[in-house]
């Protein structure tokens, strides 16, 4: 049985379909990559999984329980958690407090979260901004925040949301490795990503969403072949063009 | 009968004036999302100068309307740009604050320098003259001043939605970044429409002193309708303020002669929260 | 570390103060001082720890006057069970009424709260079992805890405040470190954050809610126990849930000694003015008032704990931390 199981799901928005009869699943220990151009619908897919939206139709089951519609803090609780492309740092409170909230989702002793939140700090690289105010640090930062707050509460899957774009190349090394390490230590995480360099060697299986509509699901190596996702990355004429100049190299798409 | 006619003619008279008190406030929330705490006060404020204007230079409030929202046009731009413009942006609540604090010194103001007594202005030249509408009797002061009400309602539509000023103010209401970048002064456009918006409150206030005594505390009910209005015909719509005024006029009136005058406001009030409850943003707001 | 020793020495001076001097006026500045403090603290639980700004607590104020009030007037007997009846109902009605008014942003909920606070105001107004618009007078009674009134000297209200300053802010303190602390915080800072980890963001309104309106009751029981009266406009009025409001912002929202310091530094201010202008005839106090609200508001939003973190007086690391 899948850890994650999407079956059918559509979101709309009035007549706009962000998502069109989206299934796939994710096996537990997997990393799974989810990609597909700007507007394509990643961000409103995880926004239904992860409890933000309610999807319009179809069924998100998460450790075989149905959790199609309930609200977010429930998921959460459940064992699932995401972190947001466009980063929400809990401004006022420092980054040490940030991640306590998460910390605290499975224990409401003091000292027992604090090991938690401090253990995720230091796996994420911000034992230096510990007491920092969480709105005040870089980009970066706040990105490995979104990271660490959301393993605090220990979740079963972790959904990551674009969550190397826009960090500096060591950052992006730094925190592909992270990622590594987490599947290592048992965690499932499924993970939105524009950089194909970041998400392609290290994913088991890729999921590509265009318009709203799964266009292809597999191993990185065939999706990098797949002549429908160049199409859908670069245009139709693009692609024809760069095919036959044979430009292209096996891993990248 | 006569009894019904009379109920919604006081009641849509009271929802008129109403109407233009809370168009002020409506158009600044919609525009610059800040509500003004001293609208009551500016009212009272309007009140004190037409009766000031009457009782010592003889002039009528028929006339002196025009001061008075001149007065006021001032008197809000100047609130603007000494208080509210220096705390937009830093607190979520700090401009509604501020503006308290503005209520309570012009309140203290005038209760200070005028005494805290009523005054009303006598013999003013439409007192004691009243009109009969379908058999209700309507006194000649509120009706001028609830048709009035509905023209410069409709004139302050006018001119946002037809002028090139008023494009200004409907871009600025969007996004004020993105009308910046198009060439809009949005500081004068700030303090335009706070100017106006002390302009309706500076009218209204100027006609109601023709049959309304005027006492430090006279704009503290007055304000807080006006919250009720336009918060119950959404956000920033002067139309949605219009419909809202009138039915909460009505609703006062009719709950206060068909059920007892002292629980009149008590069923304006909750028939806002119950609206809120249905529609978070108001009858018109999205 | 600077800022502890100084409040230390302050409370310490206080308690000693009313007994030693025995100056009624003195020991009146200082009672008012401990019970707006805790009015302030009571509003800062929901307001400044979970940001939902409410103008609406004099209604919790008045409840528990209210419920002093009946419980020595109208059943004749001690305030205790109509205190404590009182918060009860008071932290029943905050819920009650807060659960759809949660749903409402920014403005709207402000607003929202200025019409139950009209309501309630003019519905005691005219309702005859709590007195109407007359309010309850108190009897004459002895000087006792047992009735928990005092008319020679004002050393029973003192320890009576300080007890009450202890309690809620003993409970605030209680709070501010555990999980409730933290999530009330992420609440206000990103509810949907908040969310994604976890926290149901309505169940902590609720709870800060009722928490809060609680304590703002046991406050509003004590202010009639000390007026010896209750009327409508004393405790059900707008001006009274502004003074929740500003106490809490002048001395700074969300902090912990923030409600203390406002209430400080406005409440002789206030009693003062009133006492030393009263030359200039009425209002200049409340004039000066409305003009140091404007000034704190342009100057500093968050207060005097933003003042003396401004100034570097916090110990803390970057001024947050106290």
């Amino acid at each position: 049985m899948p850890l994650l199981d999407v079956n059918g799901l559509w979101m709309k928005f009035g007549s706009l379909a962000a998502n069109r009869d989206v299934s796939f699943s994710v096996e537990e220990g997997q990393i799974v990559g989810l990609i597909g151009p700007n507007g394509s619908g990643k961000t409103t897919l995880f926004n239904c999984v992860s409890g933000l939206y309610k999807p319009t139709s179809g069924r998100v089951t998460f450790a075989g329980k149905n959790i199609t519609g309930l609200p977010m803090h429930r998921i959460a609780r459940m064992g699932l958690a995401r972190t947001f492309q466009v980063v929400r740092p809990l401004n006022e409170m420092t980054v040490l407090e940030n991640v306590l909230v998460g910390a605290y989702l499975h224990s409401s002793d003091e000292r027992k979260a604090r090991e938690t939140a401090q253990a995720c700090i230091e796996l994420c690289f911000l034992e230096e901004w510990r007491n920092r105010p969480a709105g005040a640090m870089t980009i970066g930062n706040k990105k490995r925040l979104e990271v660490a707050r959301a393993l605090a509460t220990s979740p079963k899957l972790l959904l990551l949301d674009e969550a190397v774009a826009g960090l500096t190349s060591t950052e992006v090394h730094e925190m592909v490795e992270l990622i590594v390490g987490l599947k290592k230590s048992g965690k499932t995480i499924l993970m939105v990503e524009h950089i194909m360099e970041a998400i392609m060697p290290i994913s088991d299986k890729v999921v590509v969403l265009n318009g709203g509509v799964k266009i292809a699901e597999g191993p990185p190596r065939e999706i990098s072949r797949n002549t429908e996702v160049m199409t859908a990355y670069l245009g139709e004429k693009f692609s024809r063009r760069l095919a036959e100049s044979g430009v292209l190299k096996e891993d990248r798409p | 009968m006569d009894n019904f006619a009379q109920v919604v003619v006081d009641g849509l008279m009271n929802g008129a004036i109403y109407g233009l008190v809370a168009a002020g406030l409506s158009l600044i929330w919609g525009v610059m999302d800040v509500i003004n705490f001293a609208h009551g006060e500016f009212l009272m404020a309007a009140m004190y100068a037409c009766y000031w204007l009457g009782s010592l230079a003889g002039i009528d409030p028929t006339v002196s309307w025009i001061a008075t929202g001149a007065f006021l046009f001032l008197l809000s731009a100047v609130a603007y740009k000494a208080v509210v413009r220096r705390c937009i942006g830093k607190a979520a609540m700090a401009p509604l604050l501020a503006t308290f604090g503005l209520s309570i010194f012009l309140k203290n103001f005038c209760l200070n320098r005028f005494t805290p007594n009523f005054r009303l202005l006598n013999n003013t030249a439409l007192s004691g003259k009243t009109v009969n509408i379908f058999g209700a009797i309507a006194p000649v002061p509120q009706l001028v001043t609830a048709l009035f009400s509905l023209v410069v309602i409709a004139a302050l539509y006018y001119l946002i939605k037809k002028t090139r000023t008023g494009w200004a103010i409907q871009a600025t209401a969007m996004d004020a970044e993105a009308a910046e970048l198009m060439g809009i002064d949005t500081e004068r456009v700030f303090t335009l429409v706070f100017g106006l918006g002390g302009m309706c409150v500076g009218i209204a206030g100027g006609f109601m002193t023709g049959y309304l005594a005027v006492f430090p505390e006279v704009g503290t009910l007055f304000s807080l309708i006006a919250f009720v209005v336009v918060a119950l015909g959404g956000f920033g719509s002067i139309p949605g303020a219009l419909c809202a005024a009138l039915l909460i006029g009505l609703v006062e009136s009719f709950a206060g002669f068909y059920i007892a005058p002292v629980v009149k406001y008590v069923a304006v009030f909750a028939l806002y929260l119950a609206v809120i409850m249905v529609r978070p943003k108001g009858l018109f707001g999205w | 570390m600077f800022i502890w020793l100084g409040l230390l020495a302050v409370l310490a001076a206080l308690a000693v103060i009313p007994g030693a001097i025995g100056n009624r006026f003195y020991a009146h500045v200082l009672v008012l001082v401990l019970l707006y403090a805790s009015m302030a603290q009571s509003w800062n639980i929901l307001g400044g720890y979970c940001g939902q700004v409410s103008f609406g607590h004099s209604v919790f104020f008045g409840i528990g006057a209210y419920g002093a009030g009946m419980a020595m007037v109208t059943y004749r007997g001690v305030p205790w069970p109509g205190i404590i009846a009182g918060a009860l109902l008071a932290a029943a009605v905050s819920a009650l009424i807060s659960w759809p008014c949660f749903k409402l942003r920014g403005h709207y909920f402000a607003i929202a709260t200025f019409a139950i606070v009209e309501i309630f105001g003019r519905l005691f107004l005219v309702w005859d079992w709590v007195g109407g618009a007359l309010g309850l007078d108190y009897p004459i009674l002895d000087d006792s805890w047992k009735y928990f009134l005092w008319s020679s000297d004002k050393t029973g209200y003192f320890t009576g405040a300080a007890l009450l300053f202890a309690f809620v802010f003993g409970v605030v303190r209680f709070l501010e470190k555990r999980r409730f602390g933290y999530y009330a915080r992420a609440v206000r800072e990103g509810q949907e954050t908040a969310e994604s980890l976890g926290v149901d963001s309505m169940r902590v309104k609720l709870t800060a809610m009722a928490i809060s309106a609680f304590l703002a009751a046991l406050c509003g029981a004590f202010f009639a126990q000390y007026n010896y009266r209750v009327d409508p406009p004393m405790v059900l009025s707008l001006d009274m849930s502004m003074k929740f409001v500003l106490i809490t912002i002048l001395g700074g929202m969300g902090t912990f000694w923030g409600p203390l310091l406002g209430a400080a530094v406005l409440i002789p201010l206030q009693e003062y003015t009133r006492t030393y202008l009263s030359h200039f005839g009425a209002g200049v106090d409340q004039m000066i008032y409305g003009i140091l609200i404007m000034f704190m508001m342009i100057r500093q939003p968050k207060g005097i704990m933003g003042f003396l973190a401004e100034f570097g007086l916090l110990g803390g690391k970057d001024g947050g931390d106290i």
